[in-house]
């Protein structure tokens, strides 16, 4: 035998700049994909919601599990005084409550006549766990461990706390991908509760170092929006269900050309210690029809 | 064939890892970049291939879940690992700072990339905030945490000493 033959058949290789070349066109080609067409990448959904959710689904049920048994070790003392004290509150409390049960009264006869609450406890809800976040710093985006095969579909919204958190924007048969309001590049159309003047809200990465987001577009002639009024989805976004609270107003300023005002909103959600959200069961969409 | 299974686990680990555990060990409102120290290593340690394949890997991973558009972020870790493939011909096993001077150019990179594409094209111009407040901690804690995540990437793929330093010869 020659030691030509004897020698290993060298393995086929393409040369690494052709490999760049073809990695680089085939993210060209995706990228303009997604970005021309409709196509939201659902057979990928579904494949790394089989391999990567299970994962993330143990991994922060330990937590929780874990950072649960901790904060009971380390309260269990302060439960024991804290349930002497308490006891000696009922007493004050059943007082006050007779009291309440007469508020509550007139309270329900005003929510009536403002049918607010009426919209809001109407919708079908359902509670998701948060089980990942966003792993960039850049926006504020998080994995909760519902999906399709549990009623959920694209764009729904998503509350917490009473507050407008945000919308699916993406989903899978066991996961959904749900971005939120103070997401930088998030923009939703919003209402002031008091004098039903429009205004956009805009998510801000500067702003929420200092916890609020801003807003702008706010035409407000009669000068009647003042700080901490409520602000509310508003009925002309073709996303958000009207009237769930987004935050309050903590900062006006006039704009520049004197016609519009902007300024800054705390939001109602605590976005940094979100653990646990809901998610209503109706679109806007299937509202309108 | 071992190493490629290896990889398989080590990329999983750490996506679940980052947006998890990392998640809640979060400072200052920053999380560390895991994705970035596996792609780099693998690109400093088994060269262009691998750390190109990597790279793509880890990015669609970000796009699938959290990404606008399918390919974007595959496309930025891609250039990283073929980036660092470059420096695959001067890395020994045994030396640490190569490899932590990579991985710090490398999060810079990416974070620098992130801000002037999904941001500065959105007339964000305060740089200087985005310096401060993400590119930078971010960076910082990626070290942070190399320091300890680096060791053990390298010991699940550790070759005999004796072979010679260039006992992974790019295919």
């Amino acid at each position: 035998m020659s030691p030509i033959a004897k020698r290993k058949r060298t393995k086929f290789s393409i040369p690494s700049k052709y490999l760049l070349l073809l990695f680089t066109f085939l993210c060209v080609l995706l990228m303009a994909v997604t970005f021309f067409t409709d196509y939201s990448s659902t057979p990928l959904n579904k494949l790394v919601g089989y391999v990567v959710v299970p994962f993330q689904n143990g991994v922060s049920r330990i937590g929780t599990w874990l950072s649960v048994r901790v904060d009971e070790l380390g309260e269990l003392r302060i439960v024991l005084k804290e349930n002497q004290e308490l006891k000696a509150k009922i007493d004050e409390l059943t007082a006050q409550n007779t009291q309440l049960q007469q508020d509550k009264y007139e309270l329900n006869n005003l929510r009536e006549l403002y049918k607010l609450d009426e919209e809001y406890s109407g919708y079908e809800k359902v509670g998701a766990r948060i089980i990942a976040r966003d792993g960039g710093n850049w926006f504020h985006s998080f994995t909760i461990d519902k999906g399709s095969d549990d009623g959920l579909a694209m764009d729904m919204n998503v509350i917490a706390d009473g507050g407008l958190v945000g919308r699916i924007v993406a989903i899978g048969k066991n996961w959904s991908k749900v971005t939120a309001v103070i997401n930088d590049n998030s923009n939703v159309s919003g209402m002031v509760l008091a004098s039903s003047d429009f205004l956009m809200v805009r998510g801000s990465l500067e702003l929420m170092t200092d916890g609020v987001i801003e807003f702008e577009q706010l035409t407000d002639s009669a000068g009647k929006v003042q700080i901490g009024d409520k602000v509310v989805t508003s009925s002309i976004s073709d996303k958000y269900l009207p009237s769930i609270l987004i935050g309050y107003i903590t900062e006006i300023n006039q704009d520049s050309n004197n016609i519009t005002k902007s300024g800054k909103i705390t939001p109602a959600v605590d976005f940094e210690h979100l653990e646990e959200v809901l998610v209503i069961l109706e679109t806007k969409q299937q509202i309108a029809d | 064939m071992k190493r490629n299974i290896i990889l398989f686990f080590v990329i999983i680990t750490g996506f679940v890892l980052q947006t998890t555990l990392f998640q809640a060990l979060r400072f200052g409102n920053i999380a560390p970049n895991i994705l970035i120290i596996i792609t780099a290593s693998y690109g400093f340690m088994f060269g262009k291939h691998y750390g190109m394949s990597v790279g793509f890997i880890c990015g669609m991973l970000m796009d699938i879940f959290y990404g606008d558009v399918l390919g974007f972020y595959a496309l930025i870790y891609l250039y990283i690992g073929a980036a660092n493939g470059f420096f695959h011909s001067i890395f020994f096993q045994e030396d640490i700072k190569l490899p932590l001077l990579l991985i710090a150019v490398s999060d810079f990179c990416y974070s620098f990339v992130c801000y002037v594409l999904l941001y500065l094209l959105r007339s964000r111009f305060h740089f200087m905030f985005y310096l401060k407040s993400v590119i930078v901690p971010e960076m910082v804690y990626t070290i942070f945490v190399t320091v300890f995540l680096y060791p053990c990437i390298l010991l699940l793929n550790w070759t005999r000493a004796d072979t010679g330093y260039h006992s992974q010869q790019e295919r």
